[in-house]
């Protein structure tokens, strides 16, 4: 059996890159660090009971009253911490790498349910992103991006990009053939086909797949401390490596409050939505008024 | 894909009338290659029987000609994997056919670019679907405009086809609902206004009653029916149930294995089957609801108008054993029937004429109307039941013994004295 050495020509290849293409990877960086700044500004620039008092307002458009008081006193309790600028780091990243994510994630979810050679060629590429151990490429992160944010977010993006593209793929796969068919048989342009029937058939499943995007983002996070990505990551990092306990719990537990959080909001936006009619909804409304009025006129 | 279309000289026997034909297809033939993994969707496989012979090319369809007269309503029946939907889906190349020639109002389809295909879908040739294929996230309105809408009609233009398909299939309140509140048969109604509303001429419908449930199902074969008469489109009807195709049809093509196994009228299938395969369904086949009086009626033997001589009219009643017969005015409608009995009392009388010898004892019928209906009223009088078109003209007669001869379970009949 003749030795191959597989490592060689990839670290090789790691060389080259890092010597030859450095000025594209200083404008990536450039780019996500003015994200990651703005949508940073974003959320601390107002003082933190106003956001709280906004995340709140978003957790009870659910209509969900335990949901609300939980968002309350979960983000009061980071504040309390004194963890709301790590929180809010930590909250920049994720969104940034979320959106990057569903932005590569569901296109080529989209191509690869209409073609199988692409499905089957996307496939093991999705398995190599999942299952690569993540210092294996959270290093040449490092070499090309440098300590800091930036190869935190692109190593959370390698890891969160998949569920985004296999549920897109699953969700349209599964769409009723008989109703491809008859969108096909009416006439309909593929393109047409896509954006009025699999689409919104899929968004359940398209939406399950950003809610495991935004969840892998965030389990992302302590990871990405390592590198020097700041926010509750770092925290985590240093309360273990000086064996503060306390302090990594402290940490910890912020990134649960925050994955709940986002969680709840988001699986919200898998279930389907179901439009009303409105000629039904509006209709009993004034049955009901005419109803309570006739009482109060016999009193008086 | 591959698509070779074997290029066919217009067989100008096939058909008399093959430039009026809405549909004629020729030699339409649909392989499945043995790796053709992604076909095992459509329907029409062909049950492997010699399963081991995987590498063999399958035909979900064989070698299918037939054509489609304009305003026919034209049956495809056979069991599941004979083909049937293969062959519908081919007609709007939802499949493609791997080779043979369709025309659809003499333009060649199988060889359409793209964009004329889609055209073609649109505005000539609409679908029905067996689980209705509804879009469950549009309105009721939304879905009967759909063919307007790809064709980016204006609203207003839209909302009043959509409005008045729905009225048509009596949904006419339901038009802001979501086709998930509607019950089975609506939903199939809802199916129905979507191809009426873009004004297509040509249907296809696949197995579009299998799902619902009996009594529903006859209601939605009625109203078809009805539909089909006023609007007079072309319907190309896939079933696997041959009282369905034999209720609704004006033709039947019969499938198996891909392959055309007989096609004519409900009466040529009952009369003569092509083979033991026809015989065997037809065997279940409730013959008195399918047979109508029209289509067993005979030249009545005698007949007579109210200014014949009674003489000559008994001479010819005589001649055939006959005891009555119909008497016509001069347009054809019965004025009323003469027995031997009164011919003879008036025999002897001067200036009698057979006007002066008529009663009303006889009953008549619709030429449409199912030998369930006239089996009660055939043989109660001495002349045979009469059958009469809508102006109520006299076509035709059902005698008893033609009656007992239609009902009774089918030897290939000599006498094919039908009109």
């Amino acid at each position: 059996m003749p030795s191959i050495n597989v490592g060689a020509p990839v670290g090789a290849l790691v060389d080259w890159l890092t010597a030859n293409l450095g000025a594209l990877f200083h404008f990536i960086s450039t780019v996500m660090l003015a994200l990651l700044d703005a949508v940073l500004i974003v959320l601390t620039a107002p003082s933190p009971y106003v956001v709280i008092a906004i995340f709140v307002v978003l957790a009870l458009l659910e209509r969900k009253w335990g949901f609300g008081l939980f968002t309350l006193i979960a983000f009061l309790l980071i504040e309390a911490m004194g963890l709301w600028i790590e929180a809010m780091q930590t909250l920049a990243v994720v969104v940034v790498a979320t959106v990057f994510a569903v932005a590569i994630g569901i296109p080529v979810g989209i191509w690869a349910a209409r073609s199988r050679k692409v499905s089957s060629v996307v496939r093991p590429i999705l398995d190599f992103m999942q299952t690569l151990p993540v210092f294996v490429y959270l290093i040449p992160a490092v070499f090309f991006f440098g300590i800091g944010v930036v190869p935190g977010v692109i190593s959370t993006l390698v890891f969160a990009i998949p569920p985004a593209v296999r549920l897109t793929e699953l969700g349209i796969r599964n769409v009723d053939k008989e109703v491809v068919e008859a969108a096909i048989a009416f006439g309909a342009k593929p393109r047409q086909m896509l954006r009025e029937v699999q689409l919104p058939l899929a968004m359940p499943s398209i939406m399950a797949g950003v809610n495991q995007t935004l969840m892998l983002a965030l389990s992302m996070v302590v990871i990405a401390g390592l590198v020097g990505a700041g926010g509750l990551g770092a925290v985590v990092v240093r309360g273990i490596s000086t064996l503060d306990v306390g302090a990594g719990f402290e940490g910890g537990i912020a990134v649960v409050f925050l994955a709940i959080y986002l969680d709840r909001l988001t699986s919200a936006l898998a279930r389907p939505r179901r439009r009303r009619p409105k000629a039904r909804t509006q209709a009993p409304a004034p049955a009901t008024t005419t109803e309570t009025d006739q009482p109060a006129l016999a009193s008086s | 894909m591959t698509t070779q279309v074997r290029s066919v000289q217009p067989d100008v026997a096939a058909g008399a009338s093959a430039v009026e034909a809405a549909i004629k297809a020729t030699a339409l033939t649909k392989i499945y290659g043995p790796r053709g993994g992604s076909e095992s969707r459509h329907r029409g496989w062909r049950r492997a029987k010699d399963s081991g012979a995987d590498t063999k090319p399958k035909a979900a369809a064989d070698d299918v000609t037939f054509s489609v007269a304009p305003g026919e309503f034209f049956m495809i029946m056979g069991l599941s994997g004979s083909g049937k939907s293969t062959v519908l889906r081919m007609l709007n190349r939802l499949i493609e056919p791997s080779s043979g020639e369709l025309l659809i109002d003499g333009r060649n389809v199988a060889t359409m670019p793209d964009g004329e295909l889609r055209e073609l879908r649109n505005r000539k040739i609409n679908m029905v679907f067996q689980h209705f294929a509804l879009f469950p996230h549009r309105t009721v309105r939304e879905n009967a405009s759909y063919a307007l809408h790809v064709r980016n009609e204006s609203a207003a233009k839209r909302d009043e086809r959509a409005d008045w398909a729905l009225q048509t299939v009596g949904l006419g309140d339901w038009g802001d609902s979501l086709p998930g509140e509607l019950s089975g048969g609506m939903r199939q109604r809802v199916g129905l206004a979507r191809a009426l509303a873009s004004e297509a001429d040509i249907l296809l419908m696949d197995e579009p009653f299998s799902a619902l449930d009996p009594l529903i199902r006859r209601d939605m074969q009625d109203l078809l029916m009805e539909l089909q008469r006023d609007l007079n489109r072309t319907v190309v009807f896939v079933t696997h149930d041959l009282n369905e195709a034999m209720r609704m049809g004006d033709r039947i093509m019969i499938m198996r294995d891909g392959k055309v196994v007989q096609l004519g009228t409900a009466q040529e299938i009952l009369n003569s089957p092509a083979d033991d395969y026809v015989t065997e369904f037809i065997s279940d086949v409730d013959r008195s609801r399918v047979l109508t009086a029209g289509t067993i009626m005979q030249e009545p033997l005698v007949t007579a108008t109210e200014r014949d001589d009674p003489q000559d009219v008994l001479r010819r009643l005589s001649n055939v054993e006959g005891v009555g017969a119909y008497v016509l005015d001069d347009e054809g409608h019965i004025a009323g029937i003469t027995r031997a009995d009164l011919l003879a009392a008036g025999v002897g009388r001067q200036r009698a004429t057979v006007g002066q010898l008529v009663t009303n004892e006889f009953k008549t019928v619709g030429a449409d109307a199912p030998l369930s209906d006239i089996c009660t009223l055939v043989g109660r009088n001495s002349v045979p039941l009469a059958v009469t078109d809508t102006d109520g003209r006299l076509v035709g007669v059902v005698p008893r013994a033609t009656l007992l001869n239609a009902l009774a379970t089918p030897h290939p009949r000599k006498d094919d004295g039908n009109a």
